[in-house]
């Protein structure tokens, strides 16, 4: 279990350092990042001047689900992503023989190869609006709380990621996979709003195919103190469920791919 | 680096008669049309990456309409769904090479070949991305008849507005075509665009009509939106088949469409004349 944790340290390390050189490339992002934040503040404020609740969310409580939304896309695209769009890249390319005779276990390799360190700009903005969301709320700080919201959004980020492999791995098959990535990034847009307000046949497809609901609803209802203990274990063994079938997968990919380098 | 040509100039080595030019469209609008038939579940794909957005906007709009007693800024549910069902097929129509297009091409050298060519590079373009609306339109139909089902739409429109449709469509193309150009431009000067587009797709958003009719915006929103091309390629051809709009809103309208396509295209001369010459090429 320490092993890979090692092996991400380690590549982040050298990412890390790789990145620092070009230190215009943070400022280029922090430009981004807020036009964009900026964007999705004046859109939920178009939405409050008509009403101050949507689905049965308070403004304040939109917003924390803004800021959750923020802070995933951070993650998943600063830790996830660029290792998903470097693997593709690498089948395609055939240069995936490599990793593969290297004597670590493969899943771990090229999933933490790469960290984009300056998307984490978005990991920051999301935790600030989180936190004027939290003070607008008037939420009263406790363990439980606490511990519910951490432990929702490592299982969102891992639901993300188990999902976007098994997309990727799609690439040992077919030979046009990113469009099937950028369908799901613009999915995960549909995020910036509780999941409640969908009808029934989306709400579906954006809990149980691509897991929006469990990445920034589950943990925002966590926060605002509307998450029950079934959901959390409930949330617990679907992420358990997942992460087995994508091992799984992983494994009957491998079988199949052939390598494209020899 | 290592070769770097001297500036390549666009050649005019003779003058092209509108044959020609005709056939040089009909070969590159061609080309489209065979290049997206060849990959069916890719494009239904794109579909869907096109389609979520509007879909997203309509949820959130009808359910505000339905909790403000079901009509907000003069929309009720049903017309907001209207809104975003033809939004998608404006959507099909107003794609044009995006500015990371065109960042490619000038990072890949491919801008050199190009150039190289008797003709400018605009043309090509403007064939492939008019071919390009034949399969997108096959692609979109089955969508479009789905979404209509499952969210009944109202949309009221006479006779001369469904006739007028179209062509203030291939409009909102050509402004929205001439302007991503000359955004792509932009990569003659700089490598770092990646912020600059992203203000450039902030503005479009919240002043075309794109997230959500112009009307439901704020005021000041509104009064920006006037100087600017963007509700030429969104909402005025969505609000022409919704119906809502009468002729002498009408007729200022597509004056307006014709003169942003003027503009975009006198912009788009001036400004490749300066960004050729600043052009190396890289490679052989």
């Amino acid at each position: 279990m320490l092993r890979p944790l090692k092996l991400f340290g380690l590549f982040a390390r050298i990412s890390i350092l790789n990145e620092v050189q070009y230190r215009a490339n943070f400022f280029m992002q922090v430009l981004q990042s807020s036009l964009s934040l900026g964007t999705g503040l004046i859109v939920l404020n178009v939405v409050y001047s008509y009403t101050d609740n949507l689905g049965g969310w308070s403004q304040a409580e939109l917003l924390a689900v803004y800021g959750v939304f923020v802070l995933m896309s951070g993650l998943i695209g600063s830790l996830v992503l660029p290792n998903m769009w470097a693997f593709m890249e690498d089948v395609r390319e055939g240069r995936l023989d490599f990793t593969l005779t290297k004597p670590e276990d493969s899943q771990v390799l090229i999933s933490v190869r790469v960290v984009a360190i300056w998307r984490l700009v978005d990991v920051l903005l999301g935790i600030v609006v989180l936190g004027v969301a939290i003070g607008r709320m008037g939420l009263e700080a406790s363990w439980w709380l606490a511990f519910a919201f951490a432990a929702t959004l490592i299982m969102g980020m891992i639901l993300l990621y188990c999902v976007l492999l098994l997309a990727s791995i799609l690439s040992f098959w077919f030979v046009r996979v990113w469009e099937l990535m950028e369908m799901m990034q613009s999915i995960f847009q549909a995020g910036r709003w509780p999941v409640g307000i969908y009808p029934d046949w989306l709400r579906l497809g954006l809990t149980y195919l691509i897991p929006v609901a469990f990445a920034v609803t589950v943990p925002a209802e966590a926060l605002t103190g509307r998450l029950t203990p079934e959901l959390l274990a409930g949330t617990f063994v679907f992420t358990l469920v997942a992460l087995f079938v994508t091992r799984r997968l992983w494994m009957f990919g491998l079988r199949n791919y052939s390598g494209a380098s020899a | 680096m290592s070769e770097i040509a001297t500036p390549v100039q666009p050649q005019r080595a003779q003058r092209y008669g509108l044959r020609n030019y005709l056939q040089m469209y009909a070969v590159a609008a061609r080309q489209a049309v065979i290049e997206q038939l060849q990959y069916p579940a890719a494009n239904m794909m794109f579909m869907v990456h096109i389609l979520i957005e509007p879909v997203i906007y309509l949820v959130v709009w009808s359910s505000v309409a339905n909790s403000q007693g079901g009509a907000i800024g003069g929309y009720t549910a049903a017309e907001f769904a209207g809104y975003y069902i033809i939004w998608t097929l404006v959507r099909q129509f107003n794609l044009a090479i995006g500015p990371q297009g065109f960042h490619w091409r000038i990072k890949e050298g491919r801008l050199a070949a190009e150039l190289l060519r008797p003709v400018h590079p605009l043309l090509p373009d403007l064939g492939y991305y008019l071919g390009y609306k034949i399969p997108q339109t096959i692609y979109w139909l089955p969508m479009g008849i789905l979404l209509w089902l499952l969210f009944k739409p109202e949309i009221n429109p006479v006779a001369w507005q469904i006739a007028a449709f179209p062509v203030v469509l291939m409009l909102a193309f050509f402004v929205r075509f001439f302007f991503m150009w000359l955004l792509g431009l932009v990569c003659f000067w700089t490598e770092r665009v990646d912020a600059l587009f992203e203000l450039y797709f902030a503005a479009e958003l919240l002043f075309s009509g794109r997230l959500v009719p112009l009307e439901v915006m704020p005021v000041w929103a509104q009064n920006v939106a006037n100087f600017l091309p963007f509700q030429w390629t969104f909402y005025f051809p969505i609000e022409v088949l919704l119906g809502r709009l009468d002729l002498p809103e009408f007729w200022p309208g597509v004056l307006a469409q014709l003169a942003w396509i003027a503009g975009g295209y006198t912009l788009v001369r001036l400004i490749w004349k300066l960004a050729v010459k600043r052009f190396t090429a890289v490679g052989s």
